[in-house]
C-alpha cells in the first residue's frame, strides 16, 4: 500500500507540479491540486504506465482524489 | 459606415536572430544571420540541413543563459502549461507577452477585456506534435494519445492561449493561408477594429516547422535551399543568381493593434497606422507563382487602393523574396510594373536572407520590420545579394542597410495555393 501511494505521490508531483506534502490521501485532483479533466485523463493514463494495468473509463470516472487512485491501483495489483 | 483608424501600440518578436524587438532589430540591421546547421534533430538524409533556429537558452543555435535573446521557455510558462503546446504556440505565447507588455494595453476592467480580441495565425500548426502522436498511435494504440495532443497542434490555440493568459474576451480568431497568414492576421485584425468589432486585438503569426516531416515534406515539394547546407550564412540570398531554394525559419511575429482614438486618448507610443491592405488569389498552382506575377501585383494594387495612395507614396517595400529561383523574380517584375518610373527611388530588401523564410509568421515579422524600418528610417539588408539575377532600378539593399526617410511601408507575402496579402503601415502622424 504504502509503495503503491508513494509511486502515485511520485506521478502526481511530476504531472501536476505540486508540492509533495499537498499530496495526500483525500486530496482531490481538481479541487485541492490544480488539475483540470485533461490532466485527469493523463494522470490515469501514467498510472496505466506506472503498475502495468488498465483502468476503463467507467472505472477512471470514480478516480477523484489521491486515495482513490491507491484504493483502485492496490485491488488492481494485489 | 465610416470606417476608424487602426494604430500600431505594441511589437513582439521571437525569431532565429533572437527574441526581442531591439534585440532582433539592431542584429538585423548590422546584418547579421541568425541561419545556421541543425543540431537538434537527425539531418543527415534531410536534402537540407540548415535553418533559421530560434537561440534557446539550453544552447540552440547559439543560445545560452548569458546569451541576449535566447528563448527561456520556462520563462513564458511553468513546464506543466508546457506540455499543453506545441512550439508554435509557445512563440506566439512569447511574443505576445512583448508586444502586450510593450503597449501598456488596459486590460484591467470588464469592459477593457471584452473590447480586446486575438487573431494569431499560424501556416501549419502542431507539426511535431501529430508527427509523434502519429508514431505514438501507431506503436502502442489509441490509448497511449495524450490528451493534450489536439489542443496542442490546433493553429487556433496560439489565439486561445494568450486570450486565457492575457484575459483577452474580444473577438477569437485565427488565419491559415501558408505564408501569407501574418500578413492576413494583421490585415483582417485591422478590419476588425475599423469595424468596430473590438477596439484593440493582439495578432500575427506563429510557426515551428522544422521538424523531420516540415523539411521532408517541403525538400520533396522542392522548395528549399539544398546547395548551401555547409554555408548555411549564404543559403538565403534572394534575387542573387545563385540562389537554389529557401531557408526555412521559426518563431512569431505579435503587433498590438488599437482604435487610433483610444490609442491617442490614453496616451499610448504608436509605431505607425496600418493604412492599407489587400488580398488577392492566383488561381494558377498550387505551390508555384502564376508566371506574370499577376496576383501579388493585384494584391500590391489592392492595398494601395485601401490606403488611397500610389506607388509614389511607398518609399521601402519589404518583399515576399523567399530565395527562391522562379518566386523572386516575379514579384521584383510586379514591383516594378506597380510602380513604373518611381521604381528608381524605391527601396526594397528581402529580411528572409537574415532570418529565412518563417512561413505563417513571415508577414507578421516582416511587419514588424517594415514598421520599425519607418521609424529608425533605415532600410535592413538583403544579405549574400553578389550578383542579381536580374537587372533593376530598384535598390535591393545589397548586403548593407540602407538609410532613407519613410513616410509608409508595403509589405508583401505570398503562399501555397496562390494567396496573396500586402500590408501597408504609415509613420505615426
Amino acid at each position: 500500500m504504502s509503495d503503491v501511494f508513494d509511486r502515485v505521490k511520485k506521478i502526481v508531483v511530476e504531472h501536476l507540479d505540486v508540492e509533495e506534502d499537498k499530496v495526500v490521501e483525500k486530496a482531490s485532483f481538481i479541487d485541492d491540486l490544480g488539475a483540470d479533466s485533461l490532466d485527469n485523463v493523463e494522470l490515469v493514463m501514467a498510472f496505466e504506465e506506472e503498475f502495468d494495468i488498465e483502468i476503463p473509463d467507467d472505472a477512471a470516472e470514480h478516480i477523484q482524489t489521491v486515495g482513490d487512485a491507491v484504493k483502485f491501483i492496490s485491488e488492481k495489483t494485489a | 459606415m465610416s470606417k476608424r483608424r487602426v494604430v500600431v501600440t505594441g511589437l513582439g518578436l521571437v525569431t532565429p536572430l533572437g527574441c526581442g524587438v531591439e534585440t532582433v532589430w539592431s542584429r538585423l540591421v548590422q546584418g547579421q544571420s541568425g541561419l545556421a546547421r541543425i543540431e537538434h534533430f537527425e539531418t543527415e538524409d534531410l536534402a537540407c540541413r540548415i535553418g533559421g533556429i530560434v537561440p534557446r537558452v539550453d544552447g540552440r543555435n547559439g543560445g545560452g543563459p548569458d546569451v541576449e535573446g535566447s528563448l527561456d521557455p520556462d520563462a513564458v510558462l511553468p513546464a506543466r502549461e508546457a506540455k499543453r503546446i506545441d512550439d508554435f504556440i509557445l512563440y506566439g505565447m512569447a511574443a505576445a507577452d512583448e508586444a502586450i507588455a510593450h503597449s501598456g494595453l488596459p486590460l484591467e476592467t470588464e469592459e477593457d477585456k471584452v473590447r480586446s480580441g486575438v487573431l494569431i495565425g499560424s501556416g501549419i500548426g502542431g507539426l511535431q506534435t501529430i508527427y509523434d502522436a502519429s508514431i505514438t498511435l501507431h506503436e502502442r494504440g489509441p490509448r497511449k494519445l495524450s490528451p493534450f495532443v489536439i489542443p496542442a497542434m490546433l493553429i487556433n490555440l496560439a489565439s486561445g492561449q494568450v486570450s486565457i493568459r492575457h484575459g483577452l474576451k474580444g473577438p477569437n480568431h485565427s488565419v491559415v493561408t501558408a505564408c501569407s497568414t501574418g500578413a492576413h492576421a494583421i490585415g483582417d485584425a485591422a478590419r476588425l477594429i475599423a469595424y468596430g468589432d473590438a477596439d484593440a486585438m493582439v495578432t500575427g503569426g506563429a510557426e515551428s516547422a522544422i521538424t523531420r516531416l516540415g523539411y521532408a515534406g517541403f525538400a520533396a515539394a522542392r522548395a528549399l535551399s539544398t546547395g548551401f547546407n555547409d554555408n548555411p550564412v549564404a543559403a538565403s540570398r534572394p534575387y542573387d543568381k545563385d540562389r537554389d531554394g529557401f531557408v526555412m525559419g521559426e518563431g512569431a511575429g505579435v503587433v498590438v493593434l488599437e482604435e487610433y482614438e483610444r490609442a491617442k486618448a490614453r496616451g499610448a507610443t504608436i509605431y505607425a497606422e496600418v493604412v492599407g491592405y489587400g488580398l488577392s488569389g492566383d488561381a494558377y498552382h498550387i505551390t508555384a507563382p502564376a508566371e506574370d506575377g499577376d496576383g501579388g501585383y493585384r494584391a500590391m494594387q489592392a492595398a494601395l487602393k485601401s490606403a488611397g495612395m500610389t506607388g509614389a507614396d511607398i518609399d521601402y517595400v519589404n518583399a515576399h523574396g523567399t530565395s527562391t529561383p522562379k518566386g523572386d523574380e516575379l514579384e521584383l517584375k510586379a514591383v516594378e510594373r506597380l510602380f513604373g518610373d518611381g521604381a528608381s527611388d524605391l527601396v526594397m530588401s528581402s529580411t528572409k536572407s537574415s532570418v529565412g523564410h518563417l512561413l505563417g509568421a513571415a508577414g507578421a515579422v516582416e511587419a514588424i520590420f517594415s514598421i520599425l524600418a519607418m521609424r529608425d528610417g533605415v532600410c535592413p539588408p538583403t544579405l549574400n545579394l553578389d550578383n542579381p539575377s536580374v537587372e533593376t532600378a530598384i535598390n535591393l539593399a545589397p548586403h548593407k542597410a540602407v538609410k532613407k526617410d519613410i513616410e509608409a511601408v508595403l509589405s508583401n507575402s505570398f503562399g501555397f495555393g496562390g494567396t496573396n496579402a500586402s500590408v501597408i503601415f504609415r509613420a505615426a502622424s
